[in-house]
C-alpha cells in the first residue's frame, strides 16, 4: 500500500512535468491549428471513465465480503467503461489524425496534446490489461478475500489514473480551449 | 555404548566434503538473488568499476590541460570525456553506491530481514546495471548511419538545441537518452523499495524518534527521488518524442523553447546533489558518534534539518540559471532560497562538532575521513553561498570556479564519506577489518590530491577559465594552475589504488572482525559478520536509539534519558 502510494507520487511528478510543459506552451504554436479549432469535448468517455472508478470500488467492497460473483461483475464494467473511453480516445485521434490531419508533428500543440493525452491514455492501457487479467482470475474462481488487499492496491492506481484524467480534461478540454 | 544398535550397513563418519559450488552456480546465484545483502553489493561492486571508468576520463582530461595549447585529444574526443565523466559519475557511480549501501544496512539496522519488495530490489538493480552498459554501449553503436562520432558529446545537461536531430545526428545522444532514463526507472524502484521497509518493516520498539539518522536520511533521500528523478524521466520521454517523433519541445525553429529543458533538467539537477549528498550525512552520522565515543547530538534538530533542506532544495533549481536572464523577481527568490539551506546545513554541522567535542575520539581511518569531510563540506557550503548570491554568479558561471565548487561537494564531502563508509563497513560486509596503515596511506594521499587539485581549480575560475574547453592559449596566465591540478590527480589516483589494493587483499587476509569491531550501537553489529541470509535468527526489539549500548550497559540504559 505504502509502496503504491511511493509509486503514484512519482507519477504525479511525471504528469506535472507534462501538464506544465502544456499550459506553458497554449497558445505558443507558430502555425495552425489551435485547440478551438480541432477539439471536442469527450464527454461520454469522461464520463465512463469517472464512473469506472466507482464500479472498482464496488468491486473491491465486494471481494472484500468474499462476494467474488459481484466482485467481477463489477470488474468488467470497470473494464468495460474503461475499454469505452479508451475506443472514445482512439476515435477522437483517428478523426484528428485521418480527418484534420493533425499529427504530433504539425505543431507545438500537436507535440504537447498527443503527449499528455497519450501518457495518460498508456496508463489507462496499463491499468486495463490489470484490470483484465483480475477479472480472468475472479471468472476462473482464483479470486478470493485474501486478494482483496492486492485489488484494493489495483484501484488505487486505477483511482489514480482517473484523478489524472480530470487534470488533464480541465487542462487541455476546458482551459485550454 | 552399552546400547549401542547393531549396524545395519557400512557407515560413514567423515561429513561429506563441502563440495566447492562451481563458478556457474555461483554465478547463477549472484544473478537471480533476490536477497538485499547481494543486491546491495553488486550495487556498489557495479559503481566501483564505473568509479574506475569515469576517473580514467577524468585523467585525459586533466593530461589534456595539464599544459597550454595541448593537442594529446581532439575537442570531439574531450566533448565526450566530460560528458561521459560527469553523465558516468552521477548516475552510474553516485546514486548505484548509495543505494548500494542503502540497501545492504537499511534493512539491518531497522532489523528487518529483507526489503519491502525484494524483487522488485533485484529489477531495480538490473535495470539501473542495464542503463549504464547502454551509456557504454554507444563507444560501439553510437555512430549509427552518419559517421557522427561514438559516444555522447552533449555535456551532462544536455542543453536544447544540442540535442536535436540536426546538431546531434546519429545515435550517441539516444544511448545518452535511453541510459539516463532506464537508471531513473531503477532509481525511483529502489527509492519506493526503500519507503516502504522504513515504514512498514521496523522492529518492534524502532519508532520513527529512534531510527538511526541514516535511515532517516535515506528516507529524506527517497522522498526526493520521486519528486526530482521523475520529472527527468518526463523530459527524456519529452526528447525522444523530439528526436523520433518530430515533436516540437525543445525545437526553438517552431516556437519551443530551450530554457524549458533547463528548467526541467535542474528541476531534477539541483535536488539530485541532495538525493547524493543526504546519505553521505547519514553515513557521517554513524560514523562520528561511534568514534567520539558519544551519543549524536541533537537528534531532533538533525532530523528537523535534514526534513527541511529536503524540501528546500526542490525550490533553489533555477540558481544554475541566472545567467539566463529570468528577471529580478525569480532571480532574487532563487539566490534568497539557496542561501536559506545554510541554515539546516549549518545546525548539522554545529551538530556533528557539538558530537566530538568532549568526546574520547579515535582517529581510525572512517573517523579521519569524516573529519576531513567537516572541512571540506563547509568550504563547499561557502562557495556555494558565493555562487548563490546572483550576482557573483553572473561573473563565474561556467567557469572552473564552478567545476571547482561541485566538486568540493562531490568529491570532498560525498566521495570522502562514501570511502569512510567503506571502512566503516566492510568488516560487516566480508567478515574482514580493513588494514589501517593502508587505509591510511590512502586517506593522507587522497587528502592532498584532492586539496591540490581542487583548491587550486577555483584559481583559474576566478581568471576566467570556461569550463569544457579543451585546450586555452600560452599567454592567458592559466597554465601553472592547471598544471598544479592536474599534478593533484596522480596523489588521487595512487590513493584510490591503495584503496583498491587494500579492498582486496583484505578479503582474503584482513583480521577477522567478529560482529562489531567498532564497539557500536545500532542494530546491525548484533549479528554475524557477514550477517547469515535472514539477518536475524529472532527479530530484535529495541528501547532506545542506541540498542546495542542497552545490550552491553544495562545498569544505564539510554531509554532512560531519551524523550
Amino acid at each position: 500500500m505504502v509502496g503504491i502510494l511511493c509509486l503514484i507520487a512519482a507519477e504525479s511528478a511525471v504528469f506535472i512535468i507534462f501538464v506544465v510543459a502544456y499550459i506553458f506552451y497554449l497558445g505558443k504554436s507558430i502555425s495552425g491549428p489551435s485547440p478551438r479549432d480541432v477539439l471536442d469535448i469527450p464527454i461520454v468517455g469522461t464520463i465512463c471513465l469517472l464512473s469506472s472508478s466507482l464500479t472498482v470500488y464496488l468491486a473491491v467492497g465486494a471481494l472484500r465480503k468474499s462476494k467474488v460473483g459481484l466482485c467481477s461483475l463489477w470488474l468488467a464494467a470497470t473494464v468495460l467503461l474503461g475499454g469505452v473511453f479508451l475506443a472514445g480516445t482512439a476515435l477522437e485521434w483517428r478523426q484528428l489524425i485521418y480527418k484534420d490531419g493533425f499529427t504530433i508533428r504539425t505543431n507545438l500543440f500537436g507535440t504537447t496534446f498527443y503527449s499528455l493525452v497519450g501518457l495518460h491514455a498508456t496508463h489507462v492501457v496499463v491499468g486495463l490489461v490489470m484490470l483484465a487479467l483480475a477479472l480472468v482470475f475472479a471468472l476462473r474462481g482464483r479470486l478470493t478475500e485474501a486478494n482483496a488487499e492486492r485489488l484494493d492496491v489495483l484501484s488505487l492506481y486505477w483511482h489514480f489514473v482517473d484523478a489524472v484524467w480530470v487534470v488533464v480534461f480541465t487542462v487541455v478540454y476546458v482551459l485550454g480551449r | 555404548m552399552a546400547d549401542s544398535i547393531p549396524l545395519t550397513g557400512p557407515i560413514d563418519l567423515t561429513s561429506a566434503p563441502k563440495a566447492r559450488p562451481l563458478t556457474l552456480e555461483v554465478l547463477h546465484a549472484w544473478v537471480t538473488t533476490v536477497d538485499h545483502k547481494k543486491i546491495g553489493l553488486m550495487y556498489i561492486g557495479y559503481a566501483l568499476v564505473f568509479l574506475v571508468i569515469a576517473g580514467l576520463e577524468a585523467i585525459v582530461m586533466r593530461l589534456q590541460l595539464a599544459v597550454p595549447e595541448n593537442g594529446l585529444v581532439s575537442p570531439q574526443v574531450f566533448n565526450r570525456m566530460f560528458t561521459m565523466h560527469g553523465t558516468t559519475m552521477v548516475f552510474f557511480v553516485g546514486m548505484p553506491i548509495l543505494f548500494g549501501f542503502g540497501n545492504y544496512v537499511i534493512p539491518l539496522m531497522l532489523g528487518a530481514r529483507d526489503m519491502a519488495f525484494p524483487r522488485l530490489n533485484a529489477f531495480s538493480f538490473w535495470i539501473a546495471a542495464f542503463g549504464g552498459l547502454l551509456l557504454y554501449f554507444s563507444f560501439l553503436g553510437g555512430d549509427g548511419l552518419y559517421g557522427a562520432g561514438t559516444a555522447p558529446d552533449v555535456g551532462w545537461f544536455a542543453y536544447a538545441p544540442l540535442t536535436a536531430k540536426v546538431f546531434s545526428p546519429g545515435h550517441s545522444t539516444d544511448y545518452w537518452t535511453l541510459g539516463i532514463l532506464l537508471s531513473g526507472i531503477g532509481s525511483i524502484g529502489t527509492a519506493l523499495n526503500i519507503v516502504t521497509t522504513i515504514i512498514c518493516m521496523r522492529c518492534p520498539g524502532m519508532k520513527l524518534s529512534r531510527m538511526p539518522l541514516l535511515v532517516w536520511l535515506y528516507f529524506v533521500t527517497c522522498c526526493m527521488v520521486f519528486v526530482a528523478v521523475s520529472p527527468l524521466t518526463a523530459a527524456q520521454i519529452m526528447l525522444l518524442i523530439d528526436r523520433y517523433l518530430g515533436g516540437h519541445f525543445f525545437d526553438t525553429q517552431a516556437g519551443g523553447s530551450a530554457v524549458l529543458w533547463m528548467h526541467f533538467f535542474w528541476i531534477f539537477g539541483h535536488p539530485e546533489v541532495y538525493i547524493l549528498v543526504l546519505p553521505a550525512f547519514g553515513f557521517a552520522n554513524e560514523i562520528i558518534p561511534v568514534f567520539a565515543r558519544k551519543a549524536i547530538f541533537g537528534y531532533p534538530a538533525m532530523v528537523a534539518a535534514s526534513v527541511a533542506i529536503g524540501f528546500i532544495s526542490l525550490s533553489v533549481w533555477a540558481h544554475h540559471m541566472f545567467t539566463v536572464g529570468l528577471g529580478p523577481g525569480a532571480n532574487t527568490f532563487v539566490a534568497l532560497a539557496t542561501m536559506i539551506i545554510a541554515v539546516p546545513t549549518g545546525i548539522k554541522i554545529f551538530n556533528w562538532i557539538a558530537t566530538l567535542w568532549g568526546g574520547n575520539i579515535r582517529f581510525t581511518v572512517p573517523m579521519l575521513f569524516c573529519a576531513a569531510f567537516l572541512f571540506q563540506f563547509l568550504i563547499a557550503g561557502l562557495t556555494g553561498i558565493m555562487l548563490g548570491a546572483a550576482p557573483f554568479d553572473w561573473q563565474l558561471s561556467g567557469s572552473y570556479f564552478v567545476v571547482a565548487h561541485f566538486h568540493y561537494v562531490l568529491v570532498g564531502a560525498i566521495v570522502f564519506t562514501i570511502f569512510a563508509a567503506f571502512y566503516y563497513w566492510y568488516p560487516k560486509m566480508s567478515g574482514r577489518l580493513m588494514n589501517e596503515t593502508l587505509g591510511k596511506w590512502h586517506f593522507w594521499l587522497f587528502l592532498i590530491g584532492f586539496h591540490l587539485t581542487f583548491d587550486f581549480m577555483h584559481i583559474p575560475g576566478i581568471l576566467g577559465m570556461p569550463r569544457r574547453v579543451y585546450t586555452y592559449q600560452l599567454d592567458r596566465g592559466w597554465g601553472i594552475w592547471n598544471l598544479i591540478v592536474s599534478i593533484g590527480v596522480i596523489f588521487q589516483v595512487l590513493g584510490v589504488g591503495c584503496f583498491v589494493f587494500n579492498l582486496l587483499r583484505s578479503y582474503f587476509k584482513g583480521t577477522i572482525a567478529g560482529p562489531d569491531p567498532w564497539d557500536a550501537w545500532t542494530l546491525e553489529w548484533s549479528t554475524d559478520s557477514p550477517p547469515p541470509a535472514y539477518n536475524f535468527a529472532a527479530i530484535p526489539s529495541v528501547q532506545s536509539r542506541r540498542p546495542l549500548w542497552d545490550l552491553k550497559h544495562p545498569e544505564d540504559p539510554d531509554s532512560k534519558y531519551e524523550l
